[in-house]
């Protein structure tokens, strides 16, 4: 896939445009019920929403080895999540740094089954098919601007499992098998 | 080829490097032949049961194992089983994956719902960490089973116990 495909508006994204100090949030654990409710639809321009995403940016950025946050694991129960996996060694083009709002899958291709763990989840790891190419819609926080984006590999698996949180589903839930749950031998 | 003996074998107990080569030289020696099996810790400690097939009969098989529980910390049973073509079900298959706080009561329940309708679990692990509780279980559906009024059911029982459950047929993508 060339980096013409990428979305320019996402790539040039970056949380500085939210003119919000980001604060560093609790992340929450299963089995918090937070984790197992569908987020509402949020208004992307409201300041609460905004704020929101700046701490997501802010705690994901702590976190060793964090690609994604939900609003879900820092107890809102929300469509918001950010993602940033620009430095992961499986990811092939990428976004940077973005947070979707009421993000959804508009197709998806390719599936593709790979371990995923969790900072919700931080016991277990479990493997969970995914499309390895999807275009993702949803709204960016602050100007409100709907975006929609290809992503593939590791971006791709990353937006699929935040939207997921945002849907009030885990990892747990996409389980392959009844030996697709792992438990965790190292922690980032 | 004449008639061949079906044993079960267990091997449970403590953990330690080497159970399985030990376990599978025995046989090997008795000229068994290993058709199935599955072997993992279970809160560490090492759990293995076996099918093997072969003409030696049970109290052969026992005897050559008892060098395995001479240490007094694993536990070795053999049983013969009957030889048996387990019919196909005409069905689907599904994954069921529940998950939430940890109390009595969340396997039997669950399980509960699945076999009112006549579904058989062919696979099933549960993992406890902290206060999560996971189930995961592989499930064989008749084909007359509404797989919607079922996934109903699971989140009636769910609801009741404060977990969350999933139910997702299993695609198999041939290539």
């Amino acid at each position: 896939m060339s980096s013409a495909e990428l979305n320019d508006d996402v790539a040039a994204w970056t949380e500085s445009s939210l003119a919000v100090e980001g604060r560093v949030l609790e992340v929450v654990t299963a089995p918090a019920s937070v984790l197992s409710t569908v987020g509402a639809d949020v208004d992307p321009t409201a300041p609460e929403i905004v704020q929101l995403a700046a701490d997501l940016v802010a705690t994901m950025r702590v976190s060793p080895g964090c690609v994604g946050l939900a609003a879900p694991q820092v107890g809102e129960s929300v469509k918001v999540f950010c993602v940033d996996v620009s430095e992961h060694p499986k990811t092939r083009d990428h976004h940077g740094t973005f947070v979707l709002c009421n993000a959804e899958v508009v197709e998806s291709s390719r599936n593709e089954k790979a371990r995923e763990g969790c900072m919700s989840v931080p016991d277990f790891t479990g493997d969970v098919k995914r499309a390895t190419r999807v275009v993702v819609r949803g709204q960016l926080p602050g100007t409100g601007e709907t975006v929609t984006l290809r992503a593939n590999a590791f971006e791709a698996r990353a937006l699929q499992h935040e939207i997921d949180h945002c849907d009030g589903l885990l990892f747990l839930d996409r389980a392959a098998g009844a030996h697709a749950i792992h438990a965790r031998k190292t922690y980032l | 080829m004449g008639a061949v003996t079906l044993h079960a074998i267990t091997v449970l107990g403590h953990d330690r490097p080497g159970i399985i080569a030990e376990t599978t030289a025995i046989l090997g020696g008795l000229g068994l032949n290993l058709e199935d099996s599955s072997m993992t810790l279970l809160r560490g400690h090492f759990a293995m049961t076996l099918i093997s097939a072969g003409d030696a009969d049970v109290d052969t098989v026992e005897a050559a194992l008892a060098s395995l529980a001479s240490g007094g910390d694993l536990t070795v049973s053999v049983r013969e089983l009957p030889v048996e073509r387990v019919a196909d079900l005409a069905g689907t298959s599904w994954v069921l994956s529940v998950h939430g706080g940890d109390r009595p009561g969340i396997v039997s329940s669950v399980v509960s719902r699945v076999a009112e309708v006549g579904g058989n679990i062919t696979d099933l692990t549960t993992r406890l960490a902290g206060d999560l509780y996971v189930l995961v279980a592989e499930v064989d559906l008749p084909k007359d089973v509404d797989s919607d009024a079922l996934l109903v059911s699971l989140r009636e029982t769910a609801a009741e116990l404060g977990v969350g459950v999933s139910l997702h047929e299993v695609e198999a993508d041939e290539l």
